[in-house]
This record gives structure tokens, sequence and C-alpha cells, in this order.
């Protein structure tokens, strides 16, 4: 039996500005209805055990939010066949072709690659006069360039990807033709660039899911072209702005940064608190019930919608200790900022050692980083997605 | 029968709960939220062998209790 009042009226959080207190807007339940500003009524679950509860459960399902006629337009359109998209066994089939690429030990093998790639882009910035903008010369470059290289596209299209990824991405609102004719642009591109690699393999993972999917019949051509689309926009889009959220924190807290530049080895740790403290979009991707499902002291019935707020778990209080302090050396790597149980992100080790080498780059090698506007001026793309920002311009002390 | 030794190297494990959710009743996460087999000797089982083939920390691993060779994983 369900035992809950009328759904609560609930706004994401905007870009830059802290969300609605949980705590109270659930009236102190922490697993209760919401409507969205879309009209939409969902569940929310917030605080660490629910959240890490509802994300091992499979009872709570992607597969069926994202079914059509559920599906929001955007990046849950295209979702549909792709992992994000799939419950098991078939997200497992998928994930353990890609899992591989994806391991600590794979990635870490990246790393010197990743070091190169910062240390040639600050270069290049340094030539330049300044202001810079950080999103252009070095955010959103550095991950774009990495996942282009693993999957094995052409860097040259990169400013194509932008385009369509910012589309199917970064604005909900838009008109759900113009997502789609996006998301029909950016398969047919990953068709091409397959019949390509196919005729002519060579030691990338484009060539290495073609012969999974040619040699053993592991996925279908379709799941073969979601999964190249999949990985090349969740490889980059998240980890650029991440770097940007990061550093206007740690901007906002000048001892932090000095700590860091003072020990270089606080880093990963360092890291891991931004990943913690830092909200890098609206709302985490739905699920729908498969069946009644009980969780934090309520009973959601089957097929309803289900959304966890990531960001409630990583600030809670029985968890971290004095939350909505940002602190560099303290232990923050249970966060859920990379969600857990199946869709725990398969980039997530790619996304630390991009963003330890980035700051490793940007705090060592540009002394006195600072924004070179007031922070109210900086601008978000519209949507719900991701907090894209438009631009980031900065300052450094000449050496 | 062929018995399979489940471990999960707990110096590894990175805490993404992947095992947990693909193999339901196999793994249990401690206080620390790292995982662990809930039996240290089980009969083979697809889901077993999915998660440590998936696990992101390649922290599980999974020997044939008999001849001590690990267990394809694919």
């Amino acid at each position: 039996m369900t035992v809950d009042s009328s759904p609560v009226k609930f706004t994401p959080a905007r870009p830059g500005q802290p969300g609605p207190d949980v705590r109270t807007i659930g009236g102190g339940r922490p697993v209760f209805r919401a409507e969205l500003p879309d009209g939409r009524i969902v569940w929310l679950v917030s605080g660490y055990e629910n959240v890490r509860e509802m994300l091992i459960d499979q009872r709570f399902s992607r597969a069926l939010a994202v079914a059509p006629g559920r599906a929001q337009p955007g990046f849950e359109m295209s979702a549909a066949g792709s992992i994000s998209g799939m419950d098991p066994p078939g997200h497992t089939r998928l994930r353990k072709l890609v899992a591989s690429a994806f391991t600590v030990r794979r990635v870490e093998a990246l790393r010197p690659r990743v070091a190169s790639i910062v240390d040639q882009l600050i270069d290049a910035m340094a030539g330049e006069p300044q202001p810079t903008d950080l999103v252009a010369g070095f955010s959103l470059p550095l991950p774009a360039q990495v996942i282009c290289e693993m999957l094995g596209v052409p860097a040259a299209d990169l400013g194509q990807f932008h385009a369509w990824s910012d589309t199917i991405i970064g604005d909900w609102q838009r008109d759900a033709d113009e997502i789609m004719t996006a998301v029909v642009e950016l398969y047919g591109y990953f068709g091409t660039l397959i019949e390509i690699k196919r005729a002519q393999p060579v030691d990338d993972l484009i060539s290495a899911l073609i012969a999974a999917r040619d040699n053993t019949d592991r996925l279908s051509e379709h799941e073969l072209t979601a999964m190249c689309c999949a990985l090349l926009i969740a490889g980059h889009e998240t980890t650029a702005n991440h770097i940007n959220l990061s550093l206007l924190l740690l901007l906002d807290h000048p001892g932090q940064v000095a700590t860091l530049r003072a020990d270089p080895k606080l880093i990963p740790g360092a890291v891991e608190e931004l990943l913690r403290c830092t909200r890098l979009g609206g709302l985490p991707p739905a699920r729908v019930t498969s069946e009644d499902v009980r969780l934090g002291g309520v009973t959601i019935p089957a097929g309803e919608l289900v959304i966890p707020l990531y960001s409630t778990a990583n600030r809670d209080r029985s968890v971290f200790t004095d939350p909505d302090r940002l602190d560099v050396t303290r232990a923050a790597a249970s966060h859920l900022a990379f969600g857990a149980g199946v869709h725990h992100c398969l980039g997530a080790q790619l996304a630390r050692v991009e963003l330890q080498e980035a700051f490793r780059g940007l705090i060592g090698r540009l002394p006195g980083l600072r924004l070179a506007v007031p922070g109210s001026d900086l601008e978000y793309k519209p949507g719900m997605a991701i907090h894209s920002l438009r631009a980031l311009p900065v300052r450094w002390d000449e050496p | 029968m062929t018995r399979w030794k489940v471990c999960v190297d707990k110096k590894v494990c990175i805490s993404s709960a992947m095992c947990v959710a693909i193999a339901p009743g196999r793994f249990v996460l401690d206080k620390q939220q790292q995982s662990g087999p809930v039996e240290a000797e089980i009969d083979p089982d697809e889901e077993v062998r999915d998660a440590a083939a998936s696990c992101p920390s390649e922290a599980i691993s999974l020997v044939d209790a008999d001849t001590g060779q690990p267990v394809d994983l694919d």
C-alpha cells in the first residue's frame, strides 16, 4: 500500500546555483512523489543508502524508461538500444564487449598520452594573448581528443560532433524533430565510419567492436552503431564540463588551490572530492519500476518513473562529515558521482585519469589561474542533461 | 562437477557495485562499500562469470577449484 500525499513541485537546480533542499522539500521523506517542470510525475530518491540500493536493484529498469512513448526528447530518445538504455542480460552482453577497454589497468596505460595532450593544450594556450577561453582551449579538446583516439574517430570531425552532441544532450526544450535529425545524422556518420573500418580494420575500439559483431555475432549492427555514438558523446561532454565546474568550485577556495599546488600528490584525492561536490547536470536518467518495490519506507508501484538524486547521496551527512564543505584532503572516494550497479559509468576510470592530469596541468603550470569575467556573466547552454558552459574566460600570471 | 573459487581483491575494488547488481545474492558490499563473495566456492554460474568480466577494476578472480586454473571470462 502506498501512503503518500499529492506530489510536491520540484525544479532541478540551475547551473551554478544550489539545488532545492531535498531534506525539507520531501517533507522529511527520503523517497517521495514530485511534479517536474515539464509536468511529469516521478518518484525522487534521496540519501546515500536509498540511492545506492536503487541503483543496484534490477527492478528499477532503464529499458522501460526509454521505451517508445516513455522516453524524453533528446538523450533518452537515442538511448534505446544503447547500453545506457538497456537492462541485464542484454546490457551485460554489450557492456562486456567494451568493459576491458576501460578497466583501471588499461586506462592507466593511457595516462602518459593524456598528460601529453594536457601539456600540448596548455602550451598552446600560453602562446595566445589572455584572456583565454578554457572551454575551447582545454576542457573540451582534452577528453574529445582522448575518446577520438580510443575509438578511432578522425579528430578533424570533432566540430561536427559537437553540433550533434549539443543538439542531442544540450537542449531538451528543443523541437523533438530537430533532435531526431541530429540522432539520425550522428548514426549515419558512424554507419559510414564503420564501413570504412570494416574494410580496413585498425587497432582501435571501433574495429574491435566490428570484429565482435562480424566474427562472433555478439551485437547487432544497430547496437554497434549505438555503442559508438554513446561512447563518443558520453566520453567528452561529461568530462569537459566536470573540468569546468570543478575549476569554478576550486577558484572559490583559493586556500585549497594553494594546498594542491604545494602538494600535487593530493590531486587524485581532490578529484574525488570535486566529483562528490560538483553537480554535473540537472536530473539523472530515470528508471521505471518493473514491479512494486519497497524503498526508503514507501512502496513504489510498478510502472512509475523513479529518479535517483545523486547530489543528495554525495552530501549525505551520515556518510560525509560536514558534507557541504569542500575539503580536498577528505577521503571522498565512496561518492556516487559515477552511479553504481550495472550502469556505473563505463568511463569512470578514464574520467579520473583525465581529471587528475587536467588539474595537475592547470594548477601546476598556470599559477594565479582565475576567472577573467564575473562568475555571474558565465552562460550555460540551455537544457537539463548537463550543465554545459558556453565559454570559460580565464587569466593567469605570466611567468 | 567443477566448482569455482570466487575472490575479490579489496585493494583494487572501486565500489562500483557492478557485481552486486549483475549477480544478485552472489556478492555483498561491506561497510566500506567494498565487495566480497557471499560464498567463497560455488557451482559454475554465468552471472558470476559476467560480474567478473564486467568489473571495472578487474578485482574479481574466478578459479577452477580442482585445477587452480583461471576460469575463462568470455
